[in-house]
């Protein structure tokens, strides 16, 4: 099992690289081959930082990539700001667009007395017959680090209750994110990036 | 629901755990690789590794350190001590730390924070700050000294402007050390960190001075914390994270549980 894990210089990538070998993917780094994910079994685009940063994807020519791959149905999960990047954009950069994979957009969170970013360990609700979260049961924990949101919409496999729902887990075929880190997330997140390397298309 | 953080702390100095008592008289309390994935495994929401390591060899030392226990942890790993520039952060990130701690350095060098959190993103850089209350200011608590080199050396500057400075330039959480809690196992200063803690954005992690389950009860509460730091408590099974987090829970504080 071979995985693409896309490098787009915002942040350190040694977490989700460890994780994935611990759950015996190999692993593939590239910050430009288009070959990489033209021909990748499956695709990681981890994040972390600010959604600005996702520009390089669209310098690189690596968007146009991904989304030729996600087309031909290679499984894709994005993480953080990787999820974030498959909505429509996000206000903490307006004027970069996302993949637009949903069409919604992501925002900050809406001001309250709570802090933010929203720092810890906070319990998934999911919704039935997602794939990716096969095996969570409800109200397991995850780790989330993030100030931006996307919002609740259909195709949300599990959202999560800071401030106001807002979506944990998206997932659509092939095309996943997770809000959270699952490389940070204890037994559960092996659990759910387990079910991201055994996806399968459903006949 | 958010939960309430249990973070285990190891002190490292040359490569082995150690507990100091208020900075000083270090027990040797193991291997920290062993150690950390152990407190994963018992229900630590995160490890906090801090390297109390001063000289130039012991940094080589670190940097294994770090690559051996990162190996073996998924839960959010943090590596402070020592850290000076943007560079010894890089490498410590590249050894698989998911976030930095700086001292020291961003009391000398504010702009370190601002460096760090521009390359690797506000919630990778913790800023932590020891403090010790001030009976000559007029608000010993919200005014208590900040002290640097392993709490040796005053600073002359206020736990909450220093606090409220590390938030602008770009912490994504502050580690707040009570140095007249540390090691005496006598309860968290739940003013001082209640003051920090309302006084800035950004989740506050309690520490110094865990001894009993009621210490986190009142920090978490009256202290305001978002999370607490536990090292002596657990070294010496005292108490494993799981078992203090199903008394905290009992208690009426949320935690992650089953963990």
């Amino acid at each position: 099992m071979r995985v693409t894990v896309i490098d787009y210089k915002a942040g350190n990538l040694t977490s989700v690289l460890k994780t994935l070998r611990h759950l015996g993917a190999e692993t593939v780094v590239t910050d430009s081959d288009l070959a990489l994910i033209e021909n990748a079994e499956r695709i990681v685009l981890p994040g972390v930082g600010n959604f600005a940063a996702t520009a390089r994807l669209d310098a690189t020519g690596i968007t146009g990539a991904i989304r030729a791959a996600i087309h031909k149905g290679t499984p894709f999960l994005g993480i953080c700001v990787g999820m974030q990047w498959l909505f429509s954009g996000s206000s903490e950069a307006p004027e970069q667009p996302g993949l637009g994979a949903f069409s919604e957009a992501c925002t900050h969170f809406a001001e309250s007395t709570e802090k933010v970013p929203h720092v810890g360990w906070n319990s998934l609700e999911i919704r039935d017959g997602s794939k990716l979260l096969a095996g969570v049961e409800k109200g397991e924990h995850v780790y989330f680090t993030h100030s931006f949101r996307a919002p609740v919409t259909s195709n949300t496999a599990a959202e999560t209750f800071y401030i106001e729902p807002f979506t944990a887990a998206v997932e659509r075929g092939n095309v996943m994110g997770t809000q959270f880190h699952p490389e940070k997330s204890g037994a559960t997140g092996l659990k759910i990036l387990t079910n991201f390397l055994q996806w399968e298309p459903t006949c | 629901m958010l939960t309430k953080r249990i973070i285990a702390c190891l002190d490292v100095k040359d490569g082995r755990v150690v507990k100091g008592v208020q900075f000083v008289d270090l027990i040797d309390a193991g291997d920290p690789a062993t150690q950390a994935a152990r407190h994963a495994r018992e229900g630590a929401d995160e490890i906090v590794l801090l390297d109390i390591t001063a000289t130039h060899e012991g940094r080589q030392t670190l940097l294994d350190t770090v690559r051996r226990t990162a190996q073996q942890l998924f839960v959010p790993f943090c590596v402070g001590g020592g850290i000076r520039t943007a560079h010894d952060a890089a490498l410590v990130f590249e050894a698989g730390a998911d976030k930095i701690s700086v001292n020291s350095a961003a009391l000398k060098t504010p702009t370190l924070i601002d460096e760090i959190g521009r390359s690797f993103g506000a919630q990778a850089v913790v800023v932590a700050i020891d403090a010790r209350r001030n009976p000559d200011a007029k608000d010993p608590v919200r005014e208590a000294e900040v002290y640097v080199q392993g709490g040796r050396k005053p600073t002359g500057r206020g736990v909450v402007a220093w606090a409220r400075e590390a938030e602008q330039r770009g912490a994504g959480e502050i580690l707040l050390t009570s140095m007249d809690s540390d090691g005496t196992r006598a309860g968290f200063d739940c003013e001082l960190t209640a003051a920090v803690s309302e006084a800035v954005g950004i989740p506050v992690i309690a520490s110094g001075g865990a001894g009993t389950v009621d210490h986190f009860v009142d920090v978490f509460g009256r202290g305001k914390a978002d999370a607490a730091l536990a090292a002596s408590i657990f070294h010496f099974g005292i108490s494993s994270a799981r078992s203090l987090k199903e008394e905290l829970a009992r208690a009426g504080v949320s935690v992650r549980l089953p963990c």
